[in-house]
């Protein structure tokens, strides 16, 4: 029906100055999606834990779409507005790409190096350890532990990352405010 | 999540979200899944679609209400009146699955004939030590249980590692029961006689739920369980948060039990999880209490000196809780590498022991007293995410230094020149001390790891594209942190310094410098220590030190060399076993053994999962068995036998040392072995039900500014609740800074009914001013027939409701709802009150600036 | 560890394509909202808060190619018998009389050979004639903001996607199914189904954007139909659209007829005489 012949009806009631085949311009002419030979990765949506499925389409190291992935028994290639949106997280002018220093009492960041503030905070847990660590409680129960040094977040994070935190920062550091998301 | 645990063994959600899809009655409670997991909502609207039914209990009409069949509205902080409601209905009616329930649940066991109940003791169960604020729960015990089933509790510990939580029975096994269900001191008959009183009048007159409508509830649930039908139900924090949070989840545990709806098709419990991880953040914990795999962190209070203590005291003597001193030696392999032996204890001296509570409210206490210096914070917010967010803003402004690692400049990053307190003067950028690092993280697709879903589904996500400039994934940042203190303690022969040197720390690394975290996954799957082979299962973890497993129930998700299971995809029109890796074992439905009856035969045709095969003499179905594979139906109990062969062939539940579902919680829950309705610390409504009008071991840490409004306070007259919303993710970090999500919902806003704007005198669009005892906010007045007064014990009860995402910082700003809600916590988990408390709505604005 | 992909192009002989959205199935997330601003990569609008229930987008524009539509029912028989909460994702029509492109001077405005109704974008001149001739405000200029370049935009049903055989972003995105991409044929068919299907259930389902359905109005079907369960004007959706030439077309008509008469009197008269 959508293909059949314009009645005359059709025609008076269309605009008189109709032009009856419109040109293609060249861009319509040249009409493909961004996606053709891009290259694709799985991943994982980073919103809420329904675990969708999405497809990073990239070239040349450039996200192009993020999407659902059809073959999810899960989302079966849909995504929420939020997954929808990853893309908007992920290429995202406001994105922090520096590490900003802010020293005691000051009222700016100051943009350091990467390497400045590795060294720098691994001074500072050391000193905070040093200063906090019990070996062992008045009453010779060894505990090797410190209260100085906390750490908090891991429900956004990767199983990985949750494992070598856990490990550092439990068995190797003795630190015990050792919390998420999970709990509160 | 001891609310399932405590009664079914695991805290996981006990079926997967595709399985939904066969239900014939989904109950929606304590989540607005529609809009907060719209994917996993898809499959709802399957199983409507088919002909189920759909029901929606809430304070509030949502976009979940609009979709369901039903929508019940239900007062905050209500909820177990009307799931107690609903537990008498089917005992009373007798629409309970009775054969279900007498082989699959401790309904038959008998209990301590010293056991008195709250309608006994006129709002306490007994044991309850008042001036310590806690319950001393042998009275709770099984009967001939001649040592209470877990360790003594302890105050300051916020919760139980799983093992002490499924109980260890020590008297004679197995312990005396009545499977006719008729002795007074029977489980069924305690039950019975606990929910009498929660009779539909009385579910009217506290949740403010009209009868007709409770009992069509109450009859849906009935029609659509028993051998041919299920009913599933799903939870989210609208559950969690409350002051007697696990025992709301351990009400809906046990009428699940109850109506025979665990381990079967279309049945059991979604928990609903709000965070990509945030399963996988208690599996593999970031939590101070607990180990990877749910093993207890060892304490001083318990007898967990040396690592033989340790075992002594943790492990269950029944149940598959019995092979725990595997678990524990090899995750000490896997911490201390060849410095683990056993000469050494495998360095057990070395894991710090805990000596009081270290969740995260004590530890922003600790950090505004100063005791806390240092904090490392990735991927949280509490400036606006944490409950009386403006305290946590006060505790930042106390610490020596801290580390943020975020994608934005989030405003636990900028505190100290944009928080209100900054802004409004009462503390100043230069008295504030903090020295703040601000990192750049990385975001799923720039970083190789696995997330564990809702599910418990463990999926890789592969790194795609760079993470921009400097920022990096985890991984490296800690890798590199431990390489260089490991140099900056070198030659040094101090405690903390053999703490640190003795931890097995060589990662390989990358082109980039970056540790390959495959090899991380590779060793919380396990292997073997002489040839480093990756082990198959947990089945292989060994207590000998021969084995090095980082989280054993994720084992089996590396079994062998090139073969991460976690990356695999393929699905089916089943259960997708092909897809990811679903801890335990890759079973989808938990407790699958009972989709089937005693002798091993599916329940029904329609609802059949897995069964016995008797020809091949095994377990086989749909699913991977979560039992153990060649164990016949008919295998007995052994008298006075250990482990697995304590539980018969037909005691599904596994983890539990008796291997039933417990109705009644002899060990496990803090607050009383069956849920009973308490009133919120802060509530609008005097509970009639006993003298005793809140949870008595709830946990309040007085202090200035904690203040709590007095029950029925008439300064605080309405109801208030928080909650999120489609648009946005949390207290906003992911959200708020992402200009298509920004632009959908860009204030801050109260929903309040159109009789509330009146009495406040606001029209919609209004701002309005909202208090509680520790703070006020402002938002803008959005007025809706969708929220509506409750008629509770002949007084109207409004409800005020506030989406949780703003803060200061971000491309859309507000109000922190977070500044109102008090720092409470719920016995068990340390769980805060933010969805029933009290406040009062004023017209007008607060006059500061953002 | 990724993978090369190669796109297989629609075949050459292509059918009329469009939307089918089901309101009794959206359950108003606006994943159609933002998956459409993803792959057209599109601008945010404004960050205003209008109050207007769970609607912040408030209309169809020319970087907003769809909109959810929130209407909360006092009373109306919803769930619980309280309020019922209506959602509809609503889109360009890509009408079968399309108003846009009858307009059109340049011939920026296209049907394409999926039957869908497209602005070229390298032919549009920004004259805006387009934009009254839409009986249902979905094109517009893009004259404001960062991304202005006073041209007319509106939805493309994703004509790039379908050249490639991909679905239309906002319907791959959709997690509930309420809103279906495919053959118009078929999905005419699944709509009368699905509306079957509702009305047996007693809801008052109809389908919207069909003349032979009884709704749309009079402009011919609609590439974009919807099953709609209430009064078509509570999701913002003209009972009775008409194009600016219908509306012209009466007084054409009445100018023709009285030109007709006089001639008929005047040939009458000279008869006469």
């Amino acid at each position: 029906m959508l293909s059949k012949k314009r009645s005359l009806g059709d025609i008076i009631r269309s605009h008189v100055g109709i032009v009856p085949e419109r040109p293609l311009s060249p861009n319509t002419l040249r009409i493909q999606s961004r996606l053709e030979g891009a290259e694709v990765g799985v991943s994982v949506c980073p919103y809420c834990a329904v675990g969708c499925s999405q497809l990073v389409y990239h070239r040349d190291g450039t996200v192009l779409s993020i999407e659902g992935n059809y073959e999810s028994f899960i989302n079966g290639g849909t995504l929420c507005p939020k997954g929808a949106a990853t893309y908007g997280l992920v290429v995202n002018p406001n994105r922090l790409t520096t590490v900003k220093y802010r020293a005691p009492g000051s009222d700016h960041w100051e943009d350091v190096s990467l390497d400045w503030a590795m060294e720098r905070i691994a001074q500072l847990t050391k000193e905070t350890r040093d200063r906090t660590f019990v070996h062992q409680t008045p009453d010779g129960k060894t505990v090797n532990r410190t209260t100085g040094i906390a750490h908090l977040g891991g429900a956004t994070l990767d199983n990985e990352e949750n494992y070598v935190i856990k490990k550092l920062f439990t068995a190797g550091l003795g630190m015990v405010y050792v919390e998420n998301q999970a709990r509160i | 999540m001891p609310g399932l645990g405590a009664r079914l063994g695991r805290g996981g959600a006990t079926t997967a979200e595709n399985d939904l899809g066969n239900a014939d009655c989904i109950v929606i409670m304590g989540s607005n899944m529609a809009e907060n997991h719209p994917v996993c909502f898809r499959y709802v609207m399957k199983a409507r679609e088919r002909g189920a039914t759909i029901i929606h209990v809430d304070p509030r009409f949502s976009r979940t209400s609009a979709l369901a069949d039903r929508f019940v509205r239900i007062r905050p902080g209500s909820d177990i009146v009307f799931l107690n409601g609903l537990i008498r209905y089917a005992i009373e009616n007798e629409t309970y699955f009775k054969e279900y329930v007498q082989a699959y649940t401790n309904a038959t066991t008998l209990i301590n004939p010293e056991f008195q109940d709250v309608e006994d003791l006129d709002g306490v169960f007994s044991g309850l030590i008042p001036e310590e604020g806690r319950y001393d729960n042998s009275s709770w015990q099984y009967q001939g249980q001649t040592e209470p089933p877990s360790p003594p509790m302890h105050e300051q510990l916020s919760s139980m590692s799983y093992a002490q939580r499924v109980g260890n029975l020590e008297g004679k096994w197995p312990p005396p029961s009545d499977p006719t269900m008729q002795d007074p001191n029977c489980v069924f008959q305690i039950l019975r006689r606990h929910v009498s009183r929660y009779t539909p009048e009385l579910v009217e007159e506290l949740c403010g739920v009209p009868q007709e409508e409770f009992l069509a509830v109450a009859e849906a649930i009935s029609r659509n369980s028993g051998r041919e039908r299920t009913t599933a139900w799903c939870y989210a924090v609208g559950w969690t948060q409350h002051t007697t949070g696990p025992q709301i989840i351990g009400a809906c545990a046990l009428l699940q039990l109850l109506m025979g709806n665990i381990g079967r098709p279309g049945g059991g419990i979604m928990a609903l999880r709000g965070h990509a991880s945030i399963q996988g953040s208690t599996d593999i914990p970031t939590l101070y209490d607990l180990l990877p795999g749910y093993l207890a962190m060892p304490n001083t209070f318990d007898k967990h000196e040396t690592l033989h203590d340790y075992i002594e005291t943790e492990t269950p003597k029944t149940g598959w809780w019995h092979n725990l001193p595997r678990y524990m030696v090899s995750l000490l392999k896997a911490y201390y590498g060849e410095n683990a032996n056993p000469e050494n204890d495998f360095c057990y001296d070395l894991l710090p022991k805990l000596s009081g509570d270290y969740s995260t409210f004590p530890l922003f206490l600790a950090a505004r007293a100063g005791a806390v210096k240092g904090l490392f914070l990735m991927g949280q917010n509490p400036a606006v995410g944490n409950v009386d967010a403006g305290f946590m803003r006060e505790a930042l402004a106390h610490l020596d230094w801290l580390v943020v690692r975020d994608l934005f400049e989030i405003e636990s990053a900028t505190f100290w020149r944009d928080s209100p307190e900054v802004k409004s003067g009462r503390l100043k950028t230069a008295d504030i001390k903090t020295e703040v690092f601000l990192m750049p993280a990385a975001v799923a697709p720039e970083k190789d790891g696995t997330s564990t879903n809702t599910q418990r589904l463990i999926q890789w996500h592969d790194r795609t594209v760079e993470p921009p400039g400097d920022a990096t994934g985890e991984p490296w940042f800690i890798y590199h942190l431990g390489r260089r203190l490991r140099e900056m303690y070198a030659g040094e022969d101090t405690p903390q310094a053999r703490q640190l040197q003795s931890l097995d720390w060589d990662y390989p690394l990358d082109e980039r410098g970056e540790p390959v975290v495959e090899e991380i996954l590779k060793e919380i799957n396990g292997y073997t220590v002489a040839d480093r082979k990756q082990l198959p299962g947990y089945a292989a973890a060994r207590d000998d030190g021969s084995t090095a497993c980082g989280c054993w129930i994720y084992s089996g998700v590396y079994p062998e060399e090139g073969k991460n299971l976690a990356r695999s995809r393929v699905s089916d029109e089943q259960y997708s076993l092909g897809w990811g890796f679903a801890w335990p074992s890759n079973r989808r439905i938990l407790y699958n053994r009972a989709s089937a009856d005693p002798e091993g035969r599916p329940w029904s045709e329609r609802k059949k999962l897995i069964w016995w095969d008797e020809a091949e003499g095994k377990w086989t179905g749909h699913d991977t068995p979560d039992f153990p594979v060649d164990k016949a139906p008919n295998v007995p109990v052994k008298e006075d036998a250990e482990g697995m062969d304590a539980l018969s062939g037909a005691d599904p539940f596994i983890m539990m040392s008796d291997g039933k579902g417990w109705l009644f919680t002899p060990s496990g829950l803090r607050d009383g072995p069956l849920p009973t309705h308490y009133e919120p610390l802060e509530s609008p409504v005097e509970n009639p039900l006993y003298a005793q009008k809140t949870n008595p071991v709830a946990k309040y840490w007085p202090r200035r500014g904690n203040r709590l409004a007095r029950q029925q306070d008439p300064n605080f007259p309405y109801a208030i609740t928080t909650y999120r919303l489609t648009e946005h993710h949390t207290a906003g970090g992911m959200s708020r800074w992402v200009p298509w999500l920004a632009e959908l919902q860009p204030s801050f806003f109260a929903e309040i009914s159109p009789r509330l704007a009146a009495r406040v005198g606001v029209d919609n669009g209004d701002w309005v001013v909202i208090s509680t005892p520790r703070n006020e906010i402002e938002a803008r007045a959005l007025v809706t027939e969708r929220m509506h007064a409750h008629r509770v014990r002949g007084k109207e009860v409004e409800t005020v409701g506030l989406p949780y995402h703003w803060g200061y910082s971000g491309l859309v700003k507000g109000d922190a709802a977070n500044d109102l809600v008090s720092i409470v916590a719920e016995p068990n988990v340390s769980i805060e009150e933010a969805k029933a408390f009290t406040c009062n709505v004023r017209k007008g604005r607060l006059r500061r600036e953002l | 560890m990724t993978e090369t992909i190669t796109l297989t192009p629609h075949s050459s002989s292509p059918t009329a394509k469009g939307f089918l959205t089901d309101t009794s199935l959206c359950i108003g997330c606006k994943a159609c909202e933002v998956a459409c601003k993803q792959w057209n990569q599109l601008p945010l609008d404004d960050l205003d808060w209008f109050g207007t229930s769970y609607d912040n987008t408030r209309k169809l524009g020319a970087t907003t190619w769809r909109h959810v539509t929130f209407a909360e029912v006092p009373g109306a028989g919803g769930a619980g018998g309280q309020t019922n909460w209506l959602m509809m994702s609503d889109v360009c029509k890509h009408c079968q009389h399309a108003g846009c492109l009858e307009a059109c001077p340049t011939g920026a405005i296209i049907r394409t050979e999926f039957n869908t109704v497209v602005i070229q974008q390298d032919v549009c001149n920004g004259c805006g004639y387009c934009v009254p001739a839409c009986p249902y405000g979905v094109v517009d200029l893009n004259v404001e903001g960062s991304a202005a370049d006073g041209k007319a935009h509106k939805c493309t049903l994703c004509y790039d996607r379908l050249s490639d055989g991909l679905e239309p972003a906002c319907a791959k995105a959709c997690p509930t199914d309420s809103i279906i991409f495919g053959d118009v044929i078929e999905l005419q068919e699944r709509a009368e189904r699905r509306v079957d299907d509702l009305r047996d259930k007693g809801l008052p389902a109809y389908l919207y954007g069909n003349e032979e359905a009884g709704a749309g109005g009079g402009i011919g079907n609609l590439g974009a139909q919807f099953i709609l369960l209430d009064d078509s004007a509570r999701y913002n959706l003209p009972a009775h659209p008409s194009l600016p030439q219908d509306r012209t077309f009466g007084a054409v008509a009445a100018m023709a007829a009285t030109a007709l008469a006089l001639t008929a009197a005047t040939a009458w008269a000279f008869k006469k005489s």
